[in-house]
């Protein structure tokens, strides 16, 4: 079935040697080509370096431009990395991607049994076919979910599954992801990046498409609501996450809400989300969380991640959880030594799909086995979860440990064979990896997915593949500078373009705005108010710097002035750029990062790359002009991003708040400037500042035809309702986007909080300005801030 | 010998401002347990009444009353009131294996029901083997006899060395402290004493879980009153092999459970078994009061 190499594939293929009694997915034994390969070896092979380089840039600008990144921690720092993609995708021909398949099918079939059978009747154990220990010893195997039946009936609903390729060509599992897998999404950009790579190639190479499983797994979770009014939510444990992204990726594009345990809350044995509109049900929850911390009152009570209550809900029957609580049990190590048994006795027959040869040390047979092995095992926790090649100090490799924990493998299974299983010492398949202008063997495994439907379990058809950095497959974890790749399943005839949309014409269903979470509501609103305080000290710094630079000197009264009006600010003047405002800027970033789900994707870039350039700006900015022309460098870096924000994003709820604490802090600000530079004790030139800080200088020469005083400057600033600097202008943004949320009237009245913003606009607007005096401007800050707390109170708790 | 008894707790708490106590877990009424206790008649009340409660039992069988609030309180006040009827005795006869074959009896436990010896053998979320307590486990034995000990025998071996080092002392530690760390001080209450024999017990291979419960308040007439009865008390109880199944022994007191003791709830450690489980004391609630009444009818 193989092809001969095409001429002008030889160069590509010039150092492709897999090396021998290793498969590899690319060439056959005898070195030939594999048919699936030929197009896109022929097409790579038409490409000069510089296009190939090219196109992979392409590729991998879409993965920056779309905020992928990997994050890793270590030592206590988190680094963002980029994406580590492999550009040339792993090729499977249809034919073997669909006995595979069956395996997949077969095998999460069996999960669930084992699932139902460890959570319930325990028979596994009582029949001989589990050791006891290995269940009841498991901190995976969650105590108050045993006699649990799960709504809807079944445990498990999105699995992935690490499979490899043994040298004899065939496929087998390295480990069951049954917790709560994650990748599903990365498979889905590198898919986007991949494509990109390959543009015009790809539409025409026959490749099956993902969306299609992904809608049947909308879908499915969309059907377990059962008719309830309770929504679906994805659970993640945060931002801090590594897999954040991800999380928040996939809640975009599967359009359900994106929740954190503080969003969460049980009431009378039903899950709720804490909206602007008050509670509202969640019936199927997607958790990527472990189930530990899931809940503190009945699971790990250090757990600051979890919902009280959680647990209750299950078992009042009013929650499906995917997967359930307690699966992680299934990833155990141990399990996969009595897996083929259990398949014979459960499913009448051989597991279709074997996983890696896995021996419990807790049996005397076994440990022998192992121990005359030792040299071709791993040998490591039995109730570790970890995948096989995620090899740690607590695992030895050919009779050899990595770190120093211990002396000699075989001491070890002396003292602790029951807490031991050996594995064989794998060897993967080599696929090709792009490096200087040749493509190069490496090893891989491929995760995955399969998705429970109503009419039962689908596979993704492709997958995240993980592409070992040398030729160690213990190299393959991304940590260890590993890389990821797309898997095409190629058929041979042409496939059917997708997407996530229907592809028939129907009804639609408009969703209700009402379910903005509150701590969504709260982080927009937050980052309204840090983006607007970071902006107002801009613009202070500006003026202080050109008034530097204008005179020439570091100290004349209005400079003195200004500077006392700044550090009352709580600007640090020491540093030409204040780590005040750095401190903003990063707390806005902070909070846009908190609700990614919810943030354009060119917003966040522009938000990062404002507080990119205030740090490289901090350590080389000098006072005076240098500094002056910085702040106008930040200051348009973001009004990009508030452009961006008001121009293109939506006008939900979520805007409204985000609206809100603009308006509120801008309020605030000026009060600030006014009461300090329009005192009547104000050196001259104070008023000129104000109006400079509060960019109408060219609105008061248009207004007044005479120069500042404290009249005209207090009227354009603070009463003006046209002005949008001014305080009344702000204070109409406020009422008006107020009278637009949940709840602003009911039955025909105004909230407290409507009331509350309508007298104080009211009052400030029947003031002249001679009445608007130092006082009455920061009492007026008083009464802002207790506005922000009623709104804090009403909505965002 | 059946003793009766009528039960009354009280645990009182308040908070300096009303404030949203979220949701609770109490284990406090008395089992039922064949041969040994009946609970002739119970009753877990709530001060003020929650707005959500149920009552279920938990995987070891223990009840358990889950309580919340929709509204902030200022402060709550449980009580339990029970009659039991206390008929367990001292164990008679050692039925047990010799220590270094329990492993056997063991192997032949193949289920993971409630009382499965197998659910106490590992570590828990409160009690981790360690050398040191291991080790001290080992010394007690071979300071109990030359020839080897039956299973039972290393129990109460290991219980007695304990009462002996240990210094019972409620300021030394608190509800959080660990079984190392109250071993490594020699010194703590019951719950620590209970902690560290389960610690020490597991490290010889002895499954062995935590009990929570009550001390008859005033002693019968002659003997000396026990520690922990003016509160709820806590010991041991370990699996003696297959004939003899589950033993408990009060390390606090230094003497097997017989019908002085009256058993709240069993579990693998304090977390399984905590009388009152939630955020209680976290927003700084005061507690103002605690009673505890075993009386002997």
């Amino acid at each position: 079935m193989a092809s001969a190499l095409p001429d002008s594939s030889r160069d590509l293929l010039r150092d492709y040697h897999p090396h021998p009694g290793v498969a590899d997915e690319l060439l056959t034994g005898s070195g030939e080509l594999r048919p699936v390969w030929s197009r896109l070896i022929s097409f790579l092979s038409r490409l000069s370096d510089d296009e190939v380089l090219h196109r992979f840039a392409h590729g991998d600008q879409y993965l920056r431009d779309a905020g992928v990144f990997f994050r890793q921690n270590g030592g206590g720092i988190s680094t963002e990395r980029d994406w580590p993609l492999s550009h040339v995708p792993v090729l499977i021909a249809e034919s073997e991607w669909d006995s595979l398949k069956a395996g997949i099918v077969q095998r999460a079939e069996l999960l669930e049994q084992v699932m139902a059978d460890l959570y319930g009747p325990g028979r596994l154990v009582s029949d001989g076919l589990l050791p006891p220990q290995l269940i009841a010893r498991n901190p995976e195997w969650l105590r108050p979910l045993v006699g649990v039946t799960p709504r809807g009936g079944h445990f498990l609903h999105m699995l992935a599954f690490e499979v490899g390729r043994s040298p004899d060509g065939s496929w087998f599992v390295l480990g069951d992801r049954t917790q709560a897998p994650s990748g599903a999404g990365f498979a889905l950009e590198n898919r986007v990046a991949t494509s990109r790579v390959f543009s015009d190639f790809f539409a025409h190479a026959n490749v099956q498409r993902l969306a299609g499983f992904f809608r049947g797994f909308r879908d499915a979770m969309n059907g377990m609501t059962g008719g309830s009014d309770g929504r679906v939510a994805i659970l993640t444990p945060g931002s801090h996450t590594d897999t954040y992204y991800e999380h928040a990726y996939i809640a975009r594009y599967l359009g359900f809400l994106l929740l954190e345990c503080e969003d969460l809350k049980v009431d009378h044995g039903q899950l709720m989300v804490r909206t602007i509109s008050g509670p509202r049900p969640i019936s199927v929850l997607w958790r990527r969380l472990d189930a530990a911390f899931a809940d503190p009152l009945e699971l790990d009570a250090r757990s600051q991640l979890g919902t009280p209550g959680m647990v209750g809900a299950i078992r009042a029957g009013t929650l499906t959880m995917a997967n359930a609580l307690g699966s992680g049990v299934l990833e155990t190590r141990a399990l996969l030594a009595f897996l083929p048994a259990i398949a014979r006795k459960l499913l009448g027959g051989p597991l279709l799909l074997p996983n890696i040869a896995t021996w419990w040390c807790g049996q005397p047979t076994e440990l022998a086995h192992v121990k005359a092995q030792t040299a071709q095992m791993m040998v490591g926790p039995a109730l570790s979860t970890s995948l096989p090649f995620e090899i740690d100090d607590t695992t030895a490799l050919g009779g050899a440990f990595r770190g120093e924990a211990r002396s000699s493998v075989e001491a070890w299974l002396d003292e602790e064979a029951p807490n031991l299983v050996g594995q064989q010492a794998v060897t993967l398949s080599t696929t090709p990896a792009w490096e200087d202008g040749r493509l190069v063997p490496r090893p891989m495994t491929v995760r995955v997915f399969a998705a429970r439907t109503p009419q039962g379990w689908t596979v993704m058809p492709g997958g995240y593949a993980r592409i070992g950095r040398t030729e160690d497959a213990t190299a393959l974890a991304m940590r260890n500078g590993g890389s990821v790749a797309d898997v095409w399943i190629v058929s041979d005839h042409a496939v059917a373009t997708d997407s996530l949309a229907h592809p028939a014409p129907g009804a639609y269903v408009r969703r209700s705005q009402g379910t903005l979470p509150s701590r969504a509501a709260d982080n927009l609103f937050w980052l309204g108010r840090y983006m607007e305080r970071g902006e107002g000290l801009m613009r202070q710094m500006r003026c202080y710097h050109l008034r530097m630079a204008e005179t020439g000197l570091e100290s004349t009264p209005l400079l003195d002035h200004l500077g006392e009006h700044l550090t009352r600010s709580g600007a640090d003047l020491e540093h030409p750029i204040p780590p005040q405002i750095n401190e903003q800027v990063e707390a806005a970033v902070g909070c846009a990062g908190k609700v990614r789900d919810r943030f354009s994707i060119d917003g966040w870039l522009a938000l990062r790359d404002l507080a990119k350039t205030v740090r490289w700006m901090e350590g080389s900015v000098q006072p005076g002009d240098d500094a002056a022309r910085a702040m106008s460098v930040l200051l348009r870096k973001t009004a990009g991003f508030t452009g961006l924000v008001h121009e293109n994003m939506y006008r939900f709820f979520g805007w409204r708040f985000l609206s809100i604490g603009r308006a509120l802090e801008r309020a605030d600000r000026m009060c600030v400037t006014l009461a300090g530079l329009a005192a009547p004790d104000a050196p001259e030139g104070s008023l000129d500042v104000a109006v400079e800080i509060g960019d109408s200088v060219m609105t008061h020469k248009r207004r007044f035809s005479v120069e500042t005083n404290r009249n005209t400057v207090i009227d354009l600033l603070a009463l003006d309702s046209l002005n949008p600097r001014s305080v009344l202008f702000q204070l109409s943004e406020v009422k008006d986007q107020i009278a637009m949320l949940p709840n602003s009237v009911i039955q025909g009245e105004m909230s407290p909080l409507s009331r509350q913003v309508l007298q104080l606009h009211t009052d400030l607007a029947v003031l002249t300005p001679d009445q608007v005096t130092p006082r009455r401007l920061l009492r007026m800050r008083v009464r802002l801030a207790e506005l922000s707390d009623g709104l804090t109170a009403a909505y965002l708790t | 010998m059946a003793q009766l008894y009528d039960i009354a707790l009280e645990f009182g708490y308040r908070y300096e401002q009303p404030a949203s106590m979220g949701r609770h877990v109490l284990r406090l009424l008395p089992l039922n347990l064949e041969n040994q206790q009946q609970l002739v008649a119970g009753e877990v009340s709530i001060d003020p009444r929650p707005d959500d409660r149920r009552d279920g039992v938990d995987f070891f069988g223990n009840a358990r009353t889950e309580i919340a609030y929709d509204r902030p309180i200022s402060g709550v006040t449980f009580r339990l009131q029970a009659r039991v009827q206390r008929t367990a005795t001292a164990p008679q006869f050692d039925l047990s294996p010799a220590l270094e074959r329990l492993g056997e009896d063991l192997a032949l436990a193949r289920n993971l029901a409630p009382g499965s010896p197998h659910h106490f053998t590992g570590n828990s979320d409160r009690v981790q083997t360690n050398p040191a307590m291991t080790a001290y486990a080992r010394e007690a034995l071979s300071r109990a006899g030359t020839g080897p000990l039956t299973a039972f025998q290393a129990v109460q071996a290991v219980g007695r060395a304990l009462h002996r080092d240990m210094t019972f002392d409620p300021k030394a530690t608190d509800v959080d402290t660990d079984a190392d760390e109250a071993f490594k001080a020699r010194r703590g209450v019951c719950q620590d004493f209970s902690h560290i024999m389960i610690a020490c017990l597991r490290g010889i291979g002895v499954p062995a879980g935590y009990v929570s419960g009550f001390l008859r308040t005033i002693p019968p007439p002659g003997t000396e009153r026990l520690e922990g009865a003016d509160a709820m008390h806590a010991w041991v109880q370990a699996w003696c092999g297959t004939e003899m199944g589950w033993v408990q022994f009060d390390p606090t007191n230094d003497l097997l459970v017989a019908s002085d003791h009256v058993v709240t709830a069993l579990g693998r450690d304090y977390a399984d078994v905590a009388p009152i489980r939630g955020q209680l004391r976290a927003s700084g609630s005061q507690k103002t009061s605690q009673k505890v009444d075993v009386i002997p009818l």
